[in-house]
């Protein structure tokens, strides 16, 4: 059996040391060790993206990712997009303003997984969010909810910058 | 998932010897981990290649394109003179999987990706040939929608799924690989291996071996050449038959290049030369086009479920090589 071994993870901005096995995941390393269960666990097999994150800056899946992989890389979270003074993002504000959820279980993969689809440049027709959505599945169907709610942020987010 | 333990080699040297010493390549991780956690995979060691230095670029000239084992499916889709050069490449990998997963699977990994076959990827189904020599295959009378027509043997069905390959193999590409003895180039063609009797050598890779790359031959072909995928649902779904096309006109208007292979029909991606054949040196009559189809699916062996890919086949090429004649480049 392989021991435990130290790594540092840099979350939300913060260096996290923990003790995992190697072939724990990222998603596993943060739900279980970091108590950071924001990232959800859907299916464990890279289909539903409910544990969408962002490393690096780039929106990727936890669940096929080892915590071993991500470290020295920078990983966002849900519970790290909200500003300091607790500021919702603009995607959670127009998630909120869309009612874009039913249950809510896919809800924090589809807001980091929009946040990197605007940050792309994937968001400019309902056809192309829905394109570059596609790794994001909802068990109750929101998805009419969920691509308004981009579109609102893509918008908004638009009106900040030319501000 | 089994436990395993994890190394990151800072050079080739020393992944070729952690490799050799009974270690699994990881990539992105997106299918190694994914067939550890179902039990199919069972890594004693991962060897993380993703931090060697030096496999991440992407130079294209006026006649090659190079392409690094560690560059992203994401990365390598957005390039623009890759876009220009074969738009093809370009379009299979956005067609493939999703966002998340294009940034994070590398191009060696999606290469080296294994079929979608239920009957594989369900470690508590006994008779799998690819998976456990000599057991038999379930896939034979079992539930075969998505099951290869083209390619098989009687001891195994599993399709090729990906997507990437499939231009791959349109375009005539080479792969690098690197290992203790040497550097070695095989063509694509070399690379990907029919099941025959022995579906568990599925790439023409001795153990340890690294791919460190690729080179595509950037053909006038290449340039309007296109990816087109038909699927069960809109997006982020495996291929129920695509087609890989690149066509170039002579100035009389015959057809002077053809080049076409399929995917999500075959064993392997699947170069269609007996439809190359008969339009090459051919004008592109409807009624030529329409006659070539058909011939792509003559070698077929269909199973109960997935007859109706006799006809999609021919169709999906019929129908794109009409297109193209109608918007020349
Ligand atoms: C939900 C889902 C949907 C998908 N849909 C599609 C699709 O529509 N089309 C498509 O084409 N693909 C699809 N894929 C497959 C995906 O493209 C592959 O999983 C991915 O490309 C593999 O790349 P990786 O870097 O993550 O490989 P890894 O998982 O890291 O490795 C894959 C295999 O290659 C070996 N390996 C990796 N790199 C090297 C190297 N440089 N040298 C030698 N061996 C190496 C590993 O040991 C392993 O056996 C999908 C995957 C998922 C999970
Ligand atoms: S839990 Fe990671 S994709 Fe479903
Ligand atoms: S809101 Fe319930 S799964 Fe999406």
């Amino acid at each position: 059996m392989s021991t435990p071994r130290p790594l540092t993870l840099i979350v939300n901005g913060e260096p996290r040391a923990l003790q995992v096995e190697p072939r724990t995941t990222l998603l596993d390393a943060l739900r279980e060790r970091l108590d950071l269960t924001g990232t959800k666990k859907g299916c464990d097999h890279g289909q539903c993206g409910a544990c969408t994150l962002h490393v690096d800056g780039e929106r990727v899946l936890a669940c096929l990712t080892l915590a071993q992989q991500a470290e020295g890389r920078r990983i966002t979270t849900i519970e790290g997009l909200a500003g300091p003074d607790g500021t919702l993002h603009a995607v959670q504000k127009a998630f909120l303003a869309e009612d874009a959820f039913q249950c809510g279980y896919c809800t924090p993969g589809q807001i980091m997984s929009a946040v990197a689809c605007i940050r792309e440049g994937h968001a400019g027709s309902a056809a192309e969010i829905r394109e570059f959505m596609a790794g994001n599945l909802c068990r109750c169907g929101a998805y009419p909810h969920i691509v308004a709610a981009v579109q609102r942020a893509a918008r908004a987010l638009e009106q900040e910058t030319l501000a | 998932m089994m436990d395993f333990s994890y190394a990151r080699p800072a050079d080739l040297a020393a992944a070729g010897a952690a490799l050799a010493a009974g270690g699994m390549a990881l990539g992105g991780g997106t299918g190694l981990l994914d067939l550890a956690k179902l039990g199919v995979a069972r890594p004693v060691a991962v060897v993380d290649l993703t931090r060697l230095p030096g496999l991440d670029a992407i130079q294209v000239s006026e006649t090659e394109a190079r392409i690094g084992a560690l560059v992203k499916m994401s990365r390598l889709a957005a390039h623009p003179a890759m876009r220009a050069a074969l738009p093809a490449v370009g379009q299979a990998l956005l067609a493939s999987a999703s966002p998340q997963i294009r940034n994070m699977a590398t191009i060696g990994g999606n290469l080296l990706q294994r079929t979608r076959c239920a009957y594989f990827r369900d470690a508590a189904v006994g008779s799998c040939n690819r998976r456990n020599p000599g057991s038999g295959c379930a896939a034979v009378g079992g539930v075969t929608r998505g099951h290869a027509l083209l390619g098989v043997s009687p001891h195994c069905i599993a399709t090729h799924p990906g997507d990437l390959a499939v231009a791959l193999v349109a375009f005539d590409a080479v792969v690098e690989t690197w290992s203790p003895n040497g550097q070695r180039l095989l063509s694509v063609h070399d690379f990907f291996l029919l099941p025959g009797a022995t579906p568990g050598q599925e790439f023409a890779l001795a153990p340890g071996e690294i791919v460190t790359g690729l080179r595509i031959p950037l053909a006038p072909v290449a340039r309007q050449a296109r990816y087109v995928k038909l699927r069960d649902r809109a997006s982020y779904e495996f291929a129920a038959a695509s087609l890989a096309a690149g066509m170039s006109l002579g100035v009389d208007g015959r057809i002077a290049d053809l080049r076409l292979a399929l995917g999500g029909v075959a064993t392997i991606p699947w170069r269609a030369r007996s439809v190359e054949a008969a339009l090459i040196g051919e004008h592109p009559t409807p009624a030529a086009i329409a006659a070539a189809a058909a011939l792509a699916m003559r070698e077929a062996e269909p199973q109960p479920d997935n007859r109706h890919k006799l006809a999609l086949v021919p169709a999906l090429i019929e129908r794109t090589l009409t297109d193209m004649v109608g918007e020349p480049a």
